[in-house]
């Protein structure tokens, strides 16, 4: 059986623009608050789904990395691997603001709900109806090593037929994600080198 | 209490985050839950929070949020009611 793996598509979500594959598909031409910017390029995706309006700004760049990569995709059997450096911080900020005063406590249900990072998986899962393998990793930096061997031992031992992989981090409104699917098919070679030098673009 | 039924239509369209939806959307009768608005079980308790914070009222049971929560004419009728003096 052959045990190569394949890189089918990748995105990258900076601050102002939208890549996939390498190519810029979304551009923020206006000076604008985060969540104008993701509200945006949802609106680009030409979507409707409610429920985007009520996520954490890092479950709305999960969910369009995710959105851009897997919307022609019918196969449900996709694992999700994820990993940042800030976890969900930008969230967990804001609810600790909304506790910090005793005489004005009053923490919100909707915003605590996503203190978490893998809340961000759960979004993308019911979205495209994935019940499949998931994990979010914290680590420094974006350890290609890591996923490299994970998501490889997730296709090579049949856990799963694609994985929807990446770094997805939001940090006092600075957006970096870099997020792929890869699988027995594809444009080029996973390797690490490879994820890095695409991560690097 | 026409005007606190238009207040709470933008309150929850503002707390909610219902960016698809406009004030005149929804009428005063209109089921908040299920096939209404379709709120969800999160929304329920922010709707519980934002009658503690910007009315002054505290519901201690939950479960009495279903009626309470029904329409825009409950939830208004349910502070008219209810809100400290």
């Amino acid at each position: 059986m052959d045990k190569q793996v394949y890189i089918s598509k990748y995105c990258h979500i900076t601050n102002n623009q939208v890549f996939i594959n390498g190519e810029l598909v979304f551009e923020n031409t206006q000076t604008d608050t985060t969540k104008n910017y993701l509200k945006s390029i949802y609106k680009s995706l030409d979507i409707k789904y409610p429920k985007f309006f009520k996520m954490d700004n890092f479950s709305k760049i999960a969910f369009l990395g995710a959105e851009f990569l897997l919307k022609e995709e019918d196969n449900k059997n996709i694992a999700i691997v994820f990993s940042n450096n800030a976890s969900s911080l930008d969230t967990d900020r804001k609810h600790q603001d909304s506790i910090n005063d005793l005489d004005n406590y009053f923490p919100s249900p909707s915003i605590f709900v996503y203190t978490l990072p893998n809340i961000g998986i759960g979004e993308i899962s019911i979205r495209h109806q994935l019940r499949s393998e998931n994990a979010f990793f914290v680590s420094e930096q974006f350890n290609t090593t890591q996923h490299n061997t994970y998501e490889t031992s997730l296709l090579t031992e049949e856990k799963t037929e694609q994985v929807l992989g990446g770094w997805v981090n939001i940090d006092n409104d600075e957006i970096d994600v870099f997020m792929y699917l890869i699988g027995k098919k594809g444009i080029e070679k996973y390797t690490k080198e490879n994820i890095q030098n695409l991560y690097n673009k | 209490m026409e005007k606190l039924k238009a207040e709470l239509k933008e309150r929850i369209i503002e707390n909610l985050n219902l960016e698809d939806i406009e004030v005149s959307d929804i009428n005063d009768n209109d089921p908040l839950f299920g096939e209404g608005l379709g709120l969800d079980s999160i929304d329920a308790l922010e709707l519980i929070v934002m009658l503690d914070k910007d009315y002054g009222i505290k519901i201690a049971d939950p479960k009495e949020g279903k009626a309470i929560f029904e329409s825009i004419n409950t939830m208004a009728t349910y502070i008219s009611e209810n809100k400290p003096a």
